[in-house]
């Protein structure tokens, strides 16, 4: 750095490629030890904790899964109590759903979202960091509770009036009420900065034909948890409110309605199965563009498809109110609103297999897990439209038949593209390689074994078995069905087991990655693998769809930025022609602090309306912190 | 591809037909509105396997379709894209037409199943956790009276059931006759269903109801009209006083410790209303909702620690000499 350049013209264009790298990881890296850690604010490591503290959980929730496979593999067994049964399958239901499902799905769009659309940092990384640590808190806050027994036993739907003080006495509904707040402030904040970071933070050139796939699909997952969670942040309030301060909104009995929790909860219910499934769909687009060798076939239609199947997935809450008695026309309109939902769902998976037809596939592991989704999730789809239908749903909502619909729908919708994904960007984010003989039997283990398992509950429920039952008689010819279900959810977990055993493996012996192994098209492959704390020395400009397909050669790049602090290049929505520069904040503890602050208010909320008084106190400070204007060093120097 | 497609359907046509035995099977409607419903699904179904294997094959064929030698990735047809998108755009347009088809289908079946009938017999249904409350109601008071998990009709002609809860939502559901209904507290629903055959056909909750959600079974037993109304006609009656010695203490002791503060049996000076009416208990096929036969063994065994048959359910436990119990037990196999 020379003394004759003015620190404020200090620019990456002024410095060769060594000594910006250097200069670069300097100012960007994450400081060293437990401070460091805790203080980050690099997307990088944030969404690698995130990815890892959800597998964790799908671990967890997958534990209760076989326990229940255990005891339905027979009639009138007696492994579990009732009351463990009902706690065992709130807290898978719940676990997988906001522990697991969401979650996973926002950690890798935190991971890969900024690498994709080519900057340095996502936008709002303070914000970044606080949603990890609420969604940690939350989650452990549901789990410690449950290992002390006052796990939620309600079900993940925590039905009113069951749900109520008067019917549930004890605070296993008010943890399951409080663990939903906790993960929607993290939902909520890492949508925020998704769609910022989407439209604003794109590489010069990224116009939006030219967003990648998967990044269109997190665009529209944000927005649909923007519009679906504030439902059930209203209802769940609305229950602890009802039981804590003794409001009436759910009681009839002084002028509250029972369906109001019904209408709140699946105006973001049914929302939030499309908050799974759509990021799944976006990286069964990146993962079939590689391996097929060619970009997926009808870009601007699987846009669509993924705007369509958003806007329509609040249109088709009712259909999980059936049975409650509703007007007739009123639920005939929302079967048909149900099943049009396949259109776009059905464009997309058109678009994929004649993308497959006109490729060239290398049939690696990734790929492996997307035709076990086309095959596995058309299957739920079309079970799905079944179950839209009023007099069919009559027959089966609430039985083992839904059971195999959804979980067809959201493991081979979602988990199968996720495992795939897995394979995917594994050596992106560690720099080695997953064994592919191994993933190769995760693969046909987890296939096997996941339509063992489920494929038999469409009969299970044809013939009369409903959910939510810890135990049936003999006499029911249940239980030939229930053992071939339970052999294949053994199987299923088997395949989860190793997975697990190829990440441990591959982290320490797996073969080096490169930059680019697959041979990938988006701009997470053009830089290391894993990516320095900078991302990218320069930002690329990107001029096609598949940048690193089209300018093989050698990707264009932009200069300009600040090398003395952090910055981002700002660009326009539409066309990505850069604003200005930005600065990025740097690390700091207090979103951890803020996050502690805000997790002792929402505890003791649940104990005593007071925490709501003497809990702001230490978040406002928290938040004074963590907003407190420190200048760019330039002003300080 | 014809072969295929018939040969799915066959499979399809077959499986549900080796599976149906089952007591509360869907696939094997003994109502109007079941065979309906079954009409309805079977449609679905036939319609999902065609399209699920026209996906599997357009997916193998993709898989085994001989390809070009490889090239760069960039490499593409610009015809093959185009006559594509003509094909998808007809794909999407089958789509349609066939999802909008198959809403009118289950508009008719919904508007079949639903459909109302007038003067027919009424009945109400409360649930409660975890146990049906059945009410026989009727312009005179003696024609009305009250039982409990089991619930008598006449084949061949409506029933419309009108279903409240006394405490949380429950489901009532017989998929031999019909799809199901919740109970709302708050709110009445109504069913109405028709069983076209005399048996015996189970019903259960479908709605999670807490802890003992799994133990809140019923039975509908669809009988003549004629044999139907002479159990009418039977129920309406109070219970008959019992003959002999031992039910007549087994009466005594059923006041004395204190069953008959939760328990009514008309005719009596019992005349609890918080646990199912024993008016005719002894005629009933099972106890505790649907949980086991009803047979003096079991029936002592409920009475003597009911919270270890069916955990957290509101009965509690009564300290009773063994020679109490066996009285108590006579007296209840007389009240028929």
């Amino acid at each position: 750095m020379s003394a004759v350049v003015d620190r404020d013209e200090l620019r990456d264009d002024v410095l060769n490629g060594l000594q910006l790298s250097s200069q670069l990881e300097r100012i960007w890296r994450t400081p060293s030890g437990l401070a460091g850690a805790l203080m980050s604010v690099d997307h990088k490591v944030i969404g690698r904790r995130y990815i890892a503290t959800a597998f964790v959980f799908l671990l967890l929730g997958g534990i209760l899964a076989v326990l229940m496979r255990v005891q339905l593999a027979g009639p009138e067994k007696t492994f579990l109590s009732a009351d463990k049964y009902n706690q065992i399958f709130t807290m898978h239901g719940s676990t997988m759903m906001f522990l697991f499902a969401v979650p996973v799905m926002e950690a890798f769009a935190v991971y890969l979202v900024p690498l994709m659309v080519g900057t340095r940092n996502i936008a709002f990384p303070r914000l970044n960091a606080f949603s990890y640590w609420m969604f940690l808190f939350g989650g452990c806050f549901l789990w410690i509770s449950f290992l002390f027994n006052v796990g939620p036993d309600v079900g993940w739907f925590s039905y009113v009036p069951l749900s109520s003080l008067q019917f549930t006495p004890t605070k296993r509904a008010d943890v399951w009420a409080q663990m939903i707040t906790f993960t929607e402030v993290a939902a909520l904040a890492v949508s925020v900065e998704i769609v910022v970071t989407v439209f604003k933070l794109r590489a010069p050139g990224m116009t939006l034909d030219r967003i990648p796939l998967f990044v269109w699909a997190m665009l529209v997952t944000s927005f649909l948890v923007m519009f679906a969670m504030p439902s059930i942040m209203v209802a769940s309030t609305s229950l602890i409110l009802d039981r804590l301060v003794n409001t009436r909104f759910y009681d009839p009995s002084s002028g509250g309605h029972p369906l109001l929790w019904q209408h709140l909860f699946w105006f973001f219910g049914h929302p939030e199965v499309y908050i799974i499934f759509i990021p799944g769909t976006g990286m069964v687009s990146a993962i079939l563009a590689t391996f097929a060798r060619r970009p997926v076939i009808g870009y601007p239609v699987v846009i669509l498809s993924l705007i369509g199947t958003g806007f329509l997935s609040f249109g088709l809450w009712v259909h999980h109110m059936f049975v409650t008695g509703l007007p007739q026309l009123g639920a005939g309109l929302f079967t048909a609103s149900s099943m049009l939902i396949a259109v776009p769902s059905g464009l997309q998976i058109f678009c994929w297999l004649a993308t497959l037809w006109d490729g060239r596939p290398v049939y690696r592991t990734p790929l492996l897990f997307v035709i076990g989704f086309l095959v596995i999730f058309v299957l739920g789809g079309l079970s799905g439209v079944m179950v839209a239908s009023v007099p069919i749903d009559t027959q089966v909502h609430d039985t083992y038949f839904v059971v195999a619909h959804f979980h067809y729908v959201l493991i081979g919708g979602a988990v199968f593209p996720l495992i795939g994904a897995v394979y995917y960007w594994f050596p992106k984010i560690a720099g080695r390689m997953l064994s592919e003989r191994l993933g190769r039997w995760n693969f046909w283990l987890a296939f096997i074994g996941f339509n063992v398992a489920f494929f038999p509950m469409h009969f299970l429920g044809l013939i009369g078995m409903p959910r939510r039952v810890y135990t049936y008689t003999a006499d029911m010819d249940w239980a030939h069905l229930n053992l071939l279900s339970s052999i294949g959810a053994f199987v299923f977990a088997l395949s989860f087991a190793l997975l697990l055993v190829n990440v441990i493996y591959s982290l320490r012996k797996g073969a080096l990655a490169g930059d680019n192994p697959w041979n990938a098209s988006t701009l997470e492959w053009a830089t290391s693998s894993p990516p320095p704390p900078q991302n990218f020395d320069r930002i690329p400009v990107v001029k096609h769809r598949d940048p690193l397909w089209a300018d093989s050669e050698s990707l264009p790049v932009v200069a300009g930025l600040s090398v003395e602090r952090r910055e981002v290049l700002l660009t326009s929505l539409a066309e990505a022609e850069p604003q200005t520069r930005e600065a990025s904040p740097e690390p700091s503890i207090w979103p951890l602090l803020t996050a502690i602050a805000t997790t002792v208010f929402f505890i003791g909320s649940i104990f005593t309306p007071w925490a709501v008084l003497w809990g702001t106190p230490p978040m406002a400070v928290a938040l004074i912190g963590w907003f407190w204007p420190s200048g760019s060093k330039e002003d300080e120097e | 591809m014809k072969v295929w497609v018939r040969r799915v359907l066959s499979v399809c046509a077959t499986l549900p037909l080796t599976a149906c035995a089952g007591r509360q099977s869907a696939l094997d409607p003994q109502g109007l509105q079941s065979d309906q419903i079954r009409h309805t699904l079977f449609i679905f179904l036939v319609v999902a396997a065609v399209v699920w294997t026209a996906v599997v094959i357009a997916l193998g064929g993709a898989m085994m379709r001989r390809k070009r030698a490889a090239g760069q990735p960039l490499d593409l047809h610009q015809a093959f894209e185009e006559r594509t998108g003509r094909v998808i755009l007809a794909l999407g347009i089958a789509t349609t037409v066939t999802v909008l088809g198959l809403s009118f289908v289950s508009y008719a079946g919904q508007r079949t199943v639903f459909a109302k009938d007038a003067n027919v017999l009424t009945l109400k249904i409360i649930g409660h956790q975890w146990w049906w409350e059945v009410r026989y109601e009727a312009d005179s008071p003696h024609q009305s009276f009250v039982t409990a998990n089991e619930i008598r009709i006449p084949t061949g002609q409506p029933v419309k059931v009108e279903l409240e809860s006394a405490d949380v939502i429950h489901s009532f559901w017989v998929p031999s006759l019909t799809g199901k209904m919740d109970l709302i507290p708050g709110q009445k629903n109504e069913l109405q269903f028709t069983a076209k055959n005399a048996g015996v056909y189970r019903g259960q909750c479908a709605e999670f109801c807490g802890l003992q959600h799994a133990h809140m079974a019923f039975a509908v037993l669809a009988l003549p009209p004629d044999e139907f109304g002479r159990w009418r006609e039977h129920e309406n009656q109070s219970a008959d006083s019992p003959a002999d010695q031992l039910g007549k203490q087994g009466e005594a002791l059923f006041r004395a410790r204190g069953c008959a503060l939760c328990h009514n049996v008309s005719g009596t000076l019992a005349g609890g209303q918080l646990g199912p009416d024993l008016t005719h208990v002894g005629s009933r096929t099972t106890i505790a909702a649907g949980t086991l036969p009803n047979t003096p063994a079991t029936l002592g065994g409920w009475i003597s620690d009911p919270q270890h048959v069916k955990p957290g359910n509101l009965m509690p436990k009564m300290p009773l000499q063994s020679d109490e119990l066996i009285a108590i037990i006579h007296y209840l196999e007389q009240l028929k």
